[in-house]
């Protein structure tokens, strides 16, 4: 069963590790629909 | 994770039904993507935001899980992500991630 297909994402990036932009990017390719994202900061 | 977006996350799970809400996490290291997952699933573990003692239960992966990873696009993860993932310690990143859903995510 798809795990990202038809539901509602929230995405919590981090500027250390992958930003939200490029995650959101991804998510989109596989049917998910981004409702947020956001890159966090941990400095 | 930060409070706002423990904020967020919150009326999100309120307004779309937590069954229908995902979360993905590109946190740097296990330990923090572990923080961020439990705060979803469990509360916040830090007793500081707005998920503190509230247990939303979410599904939670983080961006480079192989669950995840197969259901994109292998071109835009790869111009997006691969660079990023050479660099972070993915087994440690999923054996977090896969530990908190066991314990914790209840739409599994």
């Amino acid at each position: 069963m798809s795990i990202l297909k038809g539901k509602k994402i929230v995405i919590i990036g981090d500027r250390d590790g992958i930003p939200g932009q490029a995650i959101e990017e991804c998510v989109k390719t596989a049917g998910g629909e981004v409702v947020f994202s956001s890159t966090e900061c941990f400095v | 994770m930060d409070l706002e977006n423990q904020k967020r996350v919150k009326e999100f799970a309120e307004k779309y039904g937590a069954e229908n809400l995902v979360v993905i996490l590109g946190a740097a290291e296990g330990e923090a993507a572990g923080l961020a997952a439990e705060t979803v699933t469990n509360g916040d573990p830090t007793f500081a935001g707005p998920l503190t003692g509230v247990q939303l239960g979410l599904s939670v992966y983080h961006i480079c899980e192989p669950e995840i990873k197969e259901e994109v696009d292998e071109s835009v993860y790869d111009e997006q992500v691969s660079m990023m993932e050479m660099v972070l310690d993915i087994d440690d990143i999923v054996d977090e991630m896969s530990a908190i859903r066991e314990d914790y995510c209840k739409y599994l």
